[in-house]
């Protein structure tokens, strides 16, 4: 059963309206700059890109163009932070955190410092532009610094509430945007809190067989469209949303673990070091429970349409289902 | 510009002497880091902590303080040692130099210690948090009397992150920046010249839209008059290029990249065996290379 607060058309299997979770980062960035005068943005000739001209237009005295330099954008923002602003550094999560990885450790990470970064263009569905600027590892390198918190938001409404909530959030937060238009599956009432985990979808409790679906980011609508089709073959499913991947809401996972018989992660992001890899982790040391890693499996992606590279690296629809069932054999 | 009486100078010099001896001490104790750095950069620490810096050690985080960044942070013994002689922790914490649990890292890191603004040790970093200082300042006070000090190696002049800080300080015109660059030609593996040419510099740091001074990094004078210009610049950011003697005090340092990753006892033997290195440095601190038979120990 769908959690109530999701969007009608996502409960009634009605035509789904489909955003990039970028423009919600713009949005929430723009309405935390008005909130808060010490909200600052920085980008590397990525601005219209990022969304991060809706911020620069508004406020032109607090928007920093580096330009093509991602390792100063880092530490740029971390002497700002210093000062007391509250700096959102954008640009695609290849170049931020791919590029200027050392410096967001040292600079930002060591430093505590309150800085923001935003990596647009994350996971395969980036399309066109090909496997070069698909980042399917940012997951894996951000949340094994400490100090750091991780999180993918699923939809336009989400990535805005996590702009919000990282503005408020005191420390270094980095978060994942989309390039393509992705399903809009909650609403503004959804709820959001950092370190929090969300039912999003509950299992038929009368079916014998049990999996829990643990999702982060733009996978939300496949995961919840498989657990449909998983519960029509008969098979109980349930769907964990966990935008925030660190720290991990150990708590909802120890009990989804508890209520099923086994697990399928969801995320589109390399399966090492990526979301799934963090549950197995904390699961192997509690209650080690059988696991599907649903990602990309070790291979770079290339050019093509968004939807037709997420089925192509087995993300889709179909895939997750596939996925359910085999970790039940 | 600050003025300096005769007087002046000369007590910042004898400061500066102590500071080495420290230096020596906190090293020979620690029993690794580095050498010639730190010893050829206590002229310049000196200079700006005892006489030039708006800080006050009783209140490190006061707001109005003029930032310090020092970027190459593998020198951290000459700011340690600064720190100390100026009243931030007492002088004795010096020798638990990069020992388990102590507040001085082998590279600074600043929840650690009071006083030090930034975390660092991985090159070419500082003065791009230095070019962020300096933005968000003006962001809240354009017309800020705040400067911000950025310290830098030479060889660390070859990280490409050091120009890009560079271009966008020049195109953001950051007037109260001034970058002071220790240029004493050697780096780990040998001569900058060798390992990677740093000249001409002057022209570099002047097309990234840098106000360039060159300056005789131990003259007191020399120094505070270039600091004193470089505040007086408007409209562009501020290097001085001030040369050093890596090792400057101890004669049998001078000039010897060896003694730029080692500390004393474990520096190069063809001039004091190594049981004798501290020693030796110290004394010839002590008596300013046997021109004077006085002890000038603090």
């Amino acid at each position: 059963m769908f959690a109530d607060h999701l969007h009608d058309a996502v409960k009634t299997g009605g035509e789904v309206e489909t955003v990039p979770t970028r423009n919600g980062f713009g949005e929430g960035l723009l309405e935390a700059g008005k909130r808060n005068k010490d909200v600052v943005a920085l980008c590397c000739d990525l601005t219209e890109s990022t969304k991060t001209h809706l911020f620069a237009n508004e406020f032109p005295e607090r928007f920093i163009q580096v330009g093509v330099a991602e390792q100063n954008l880092a530490s740029v923002g971390s002497g700002m932070a210093a000062m007391g602003k509250i700096p959102f550094i954008t640009s695609y999560a290849m170049f931020s955190p791919g590029r200027n990885w050392e410096q967001l450790r040292t600079t930002v990470a060591y430093n505590d410092a309150n800085v923001k970064i935003v990596g647009s263009h994350a996971g395969v569905s980036v399309g066109p532009d090909g496997a070069t600027h698909q980042a399917i590892e940012d997951i894996a390198i951000t949340r094994v610094i400490p100090n750091m918190v991780v999180i993918a938001p699923a939809d336009v409404h989400e990535a805005r509430k996590v702009t919000l909530a990282a503005a408020k959030y005191e420390g270094p937060v980095y978060f994942r945007l989309g390039r393509s238009a992705t399903p809009v599956v909650t609403t503004e009432e959804s709820p959001f809190e950092i370190g929090k985990a969300q039912l999003m979808f509950s299992r038929n409790e009368s079916l014998e067989k049990k999996v829990g679906i643990i999702s982060t980011g733009s996978l939300l609508y496949n995961s919840l469209k498989a657990a449909e089709e998983l519960q029509a073959a008969g098979i109980g499913a349930s769907v964990l949303h966990m935008a925030t991947i660190k720290p991990m809401d150990t708590e909802a996972v120890a009990a989804l673990a508890a209520e099923h018989d086994a697990l399928v992660t969801v995320e589109e992001h390399q399966t090492a070091g990526g979301m799934g890899s963090a549950v197995a982790e904390f699961l192997s040391e509690t209650n080690p429970t059988k696991m599907y890693r649903v990602g990309i499996q070790d291979q770079f992606g290339q050019s093509g349409e968004p939807n037709e590279l997420v089925e192509h690296y087995g993300m889709g629809i179909e895939s997750i289902v596939a996925a359910g069932k085999k970790v039940l054999e | 510009m600050q003025y300096l009486s005769s007087a002046e100078i000369t007590a910042l010099e004898k400061k500066a002497n102590v500071i080495r001896q420290s230096i020596i001490e906190m090293l020979s104790e620690a029993g690794s880091g580095h050498t010639a750095g730190p010893l050829g950069m206590a002229d310049v620490f000196t200079l700006l902590y005892f006489a030039l810096l708006k800080h006050d050690p009783d209140n490190p985080l006061w707001a109005e303080r003029d930032r310090l960044i020092l970027s190459n942070g593998h020198i951290c013994p000459v700011l340690y040692a600064t720190l100390a002689h100026a009243g931030y922790f007492p002088v004795e914490e010096l020798l638990t130099l990069r020992k388990f649990g102590t507040r001085l890292q082998g590279h600074p890191h600043r929840q650690a210690l009071p006083g030090i603004e930034t975390t660092s040790g991985p090159l070419g970093s500082g003065l791009s948090q230095a070019v962020g200082m300096s933005l968000a300042e003006r962001i809240d006070n354009p017309y800020s009397s705040k400067f911000f000090y950025c310290l830098t190696g030479d060889g660390e002049l070859q990280e490409g992150q050091i120009w890009e800080a560079a271009m966008l300080a020049g195109k953001e015109k950051l007037h109260n920046l001034i970058v002071i660059v220790d240029r004493n030609g050697f780096q780990i593996d040998g001569y900058t010249q060798d390992v990677m040419p740093m000249e001409p510099l002057v022209e570099k740091f002047e097309s990234f839209n840098f106000d360039v001074q060159e300056v005789d990094g131990h003259s007191m004078r020399a120094l505070n008059d270039a600091v004193g210009k470089a505040q007086a610049v408007y409209g562009q950011p501020s290097v001085i290029i001030a040369h050093t003697i890596g090792g400057k005090g101890v004669d049998v340092f001078e000039r010897d990249f060896r003694w730029h990753g080692n500390p004393p006892g474990k520096g190069p033997e063809d001039k004091i065996p190594k049981s004798d290195q501290a020693r030796v440095a110290l004394e010839k601190l002590r008596t300013l290379a046997g021109m004077i038979d006085k002890d000038n120990h603090a």
